[in-house]
């Protein structure tokens, strides 16, 4: 079993801030401790009470979790595939195709953002990972923000698309979900959704998620063009494409 | 404000820079004069007293653009046609969108009158809504000079999506400290071609900007502001593809700032650059009436370009914005240019880069109340990471005198903001400023040393871009993708079939009402 460590092992400590509807008051921190007790922490501690606009106060509590987690009974849906360098993945599309592969990415539906997209794609890629765009043996289509499903589909019929990547940061009252099961269910429609190689990613965005509304796989924080490339290229070598 | 020269710029690269920009903005400007658009039209029908919606919601400028666009001749100028209608039927603009909405008039099968008669009959509405235009110009200038406003303005967002939401989280805001407040729109409005109508309580990422919610949240901030003794700045997004429409809505509703930019809705949202152009020009010259800040947005360049190789192509769009500005009629004070500090963190002596650049804005456009956007492209979930970092940058905005200073959340890159994400943010912007206060007087930057030599560098590249633009066209600098590397083409984007190539003819009862103005 695990718990949460503060400075000793298995002290359960956690540390927690949020706002309440009440007026900053010794009431207002009694009232605090109490929404800690009920979330099962014990010696709830309220470290900070604050005003925040009227009406309303803000908490930091510390407390100790009583419960803990069995490590080997949890199991994780990761993406499965090789990690390979951008240079990795260029000799394995030279030596495994014939031709150049073709993806296709954007920011779908009213998504306005293109931080999450670009990242995987422009040229110069995020923190020091060059972008698909870059990557010899790939043909990089990034459509931008805003685009909607059907245009996205047509681009990629159009330009006879390998891989879809489609990105999702904005994910209030769960947009994103909707949006992501409607491009499943037109490319099911159209009779295109198994051949290409189907890929989400964003902020919020996990492989388990990404299966569970249809997806091949999906790329949350900290995952890079490499890795979303590597996957594609094995996909597409198990399809024997 | 004195002018301040701690970076040793070279005077005569900045006047260089200038001229050039000029004739770049001149080049799209003759290409400006010639048009108008679907959305500017409109416009010219709300400051003539249209507004409401049909029994299907359609807003009834866009009913009635719509209308002369299919049966008459929209390149005279929807002037015309309203005032023809309003001649042959005897109604004023009120009753006769009653009549219209009700399907019980039309602005064809009348008469045309000449363009000098269309004029003169619109001129009694545009006198009334002008009016009500300059006396919330009036209102906000004694209020400021009578609440006084500080050096460098607290500026925050909100965007639950329910503009009631919005109220309380603004009047907390402003109770906190912002001194600005910026209502984030829902996203994809601005590929909207129509403004939506009414209060609103649904949004994503945002809240719709209607000219009932902007009255909604211009009451609820004269509320905290007369409480708090403050006077809070109201801000929303003349963008998009209704860009002039919300300039007209915002200059009625008594907004105090506008996003506002000459080549934002080109460059991000792939709205046709002629559009564009056209609409800018209509929405910046109401602006410059109504005494609004407009806020432009190069610094979103630097969130898809990187901030260091890159910073060049900031100060090169502010000289552009600058001129396009000052060619509608708003002057430097009221424009609030864009800049940002998005070095990454990682980068060895980022901050004395982001120094040097944020003071090169300052001494470059001395009198503009300059805006200074906070680290978003590398705020991870760590939010105790994202609140240093933010820290950095409340510094960086006090050292240099930025005027409108966008604060950074601890949740960027996780959700729109919590109450207490504002609250803060705000606290420790406050502390910073407090705690720092007159630093900026205190300090001179060491002669050719790295900050100095770094603000010489980005504007010689600037000098060398601008000049580049201005032997061929803004137009190619945009296809070849010189801004925040996006390449769009003058007949692509969103909203080219609203742009319309004037008859000899055209008139514009806005226009000529603003232009009077200009000479008198």
């Amino acid at each position: 079993m695990i718990r949460p460590y503060g400075d000793t092992l298995d002290d359960g400590k956690v540390q927690l801030s949020f706002t309440l509807p009440v007026k900053a008051s010794a009431k207002g921190m009694a009232c605090a401790r109490d929404l800690a007790r009920q979330m099962g922490l014990s010696d709830a501690l309220v470290v900070d009470c604050e005003a925040v606009g009227e009406g309303f106060s803000h908490y930091v509590v510390y407390g100790r979790v009583p419960y803990g987690v069995d490590e080997e009974a949890i199991t994780v849906a990761e993406v499965d595939a090789p990690v390979m360098s951008m240079e990795e993945v260029e000799s394995r599309i030279a030596s495994a195709f014939d031709r150049e592969l073709v993806f296709v990415g954007a920011s779908t539906g009213s998504d306005a953002h293109t931080v999450g997209i670009d990242a995987i794609m422009n040229m110069k890629g995020y923190a020091g990972h060059y972008g698909l765009e870059r990557y010899r043996g790939i043909r990089a289509y990034n459509l931008g923000s805003q685009v909607p499903n059907e245009v996205f589909i047509n681009k990629a019929l159009e330009v006879k698309a390998d891989v879809l990547l489609v990105s999702q940061t904005v994910t209030q009252k769960d947009v994103h979900l909707k949006n992501l099961v409607e491009l499943v269910e037109l490319l099911e429609a159209e009779g295109l959704r198994e051949k290409v190689v189907l890929i989400c990613g964003g902020a919020r965005i996990t492989h388990e998620l990404a299966k569970e509304l249809g997806f091949d796989a999906g790329f949350g924080p900290g995952k890079f063009a490499e890795d979303v490339a590597a996957f594609a290229v094995e996909e597409l070598l198990r399809r024997g494409r | 404000m004195k002018a301040i020269h701690k970076l040793g710029l070279d005077q005569a690269l900045i006047a260089r820079c200038r001229r050039d920009a000029e004739v770049i903005a001149q080049g799209v400007q003759r290409h400006i004069d010639e048009r108008t658009t679907l959305s500017v039209e409109r416009s010219v029908l709300r400051l003539a007293g249209v507004d409401g919606v049909d029994k299907f919601g359609v807003p009834l400028p866009n009913l009635m653009v719509e209308e002369v666009l299919k049966g008459g001749e929209l390149a005279r100028g929807i002037t015309v046609y309203l005032a023809s209608a309003l001649k042959a039927t005897g109604l004023d603009s009120q009753a006769f969108s009653e009549q219209f909405a009700a399907g019980k008039a039309s602005l064809l099968g009348h008469p045309l009158v000449a363009p000098p008669e269309a004029l003169q009959i619109l001129r009694p509405f545009m006198v009334h809504s002008f009016d009500k235009i300059r006396s919330n110009r009036s209102r906000r200038e004694a209020l400021m000079a009578k609440y006084g406003t500080p050096k460098t303005a607290i500026y925050v967002i909100v965007a639950t999506g329910n503009i009631y939401e919005d109220v309380t989280q603004a009047q907390a805001a402003a109770e906190a400290g912002a001194d600005i407040i910026a209502v984030i729109r829902s996203t994809g409005q601005s590929l909207l071609d129509y403004v939506p109508y009414g209060a609103t309580t649904e949004g994503f990422g945002g809240t719709t900007a209607t000219q009932e919610n902007f009255r909604i949240m211009r009451k609820a901030l004269d509320e905290s502001g007369e409480k708090l003794g403050r006077f809070i700045r109201l801000v929303n997004y003349a963008s998009g593809l209704c860009m002039p429409e919300i300039a007209a809505m915002g200059a009625l509703e008594g907004l105090d700032m506008m996003l506002n930019d000459s080549m934002y809705g080109i460059i991000f949202r792939d709205i046709n650059m002629q559009r564009t152009f056209v609409d800018q020009y209509f929405s910046r010259s109401l602006n410059a009436v109504a005494g609004i800040v407009i806020n432009t947005g190069e610094d979103n360049y630097l969130t898809t370009s990187d901030a260091v190789e890159s910073a060049h192509t900031v100060l090169a769009s502010q000289f552009i914005n600058e001129r396009f500005a000052l060619m509608a009629g708003l002057p430097e004070e009221q424009m609030g240019l864009g800049h940002a500090f998005e070095i990454s963190p990682e980068v060895k002596n980022g901050f004395l880069y982001e120094i040097a650049q944020a003071q090169m804005a300052r001494e470059i456009f001395p009198k503009a109340p300059l805006k200074y956007m906070p680290p978003t492209k590398h705020s991870s979930g760590n939010i105790f990471h994202t609140h240093a970092q933010d820290t950095l940058f409340n510094a960086a905005a006090v050292l240099t005198g930025q005027s409108i200073h966008l604060l950074g959340m601890m949740t960027e890159a996780i959700h729109t903001p919590f109450l207490s994400d504002r609250h803060l943010a705000i606290k420790n912007a406050r502390m910073v400023q407090t705690t720092m206060g007159e630093i900026a007087d205190e300090i001179t930057f060491r002669s050719d040393g790295i900050i100095q030599r770094r603000a010489q560098a980005v504007l010689a590249q600037a000098a060398e871009l601008l000049s580049n633009i201005a032997e061929t066209s803004l137009f190619t600098a945009l296809e070849e993708g010189v801004f925040a590397g996006v390449r769009r083409s003058p007949e692509g984007g969103k909203g080219l079939d609203g742009v319309i190539r004037k008859h000899p003819e055209y008139v514009n009862a806005a226009m000529a009402y603003i232009k009077e103005g200009r000479q008198a």
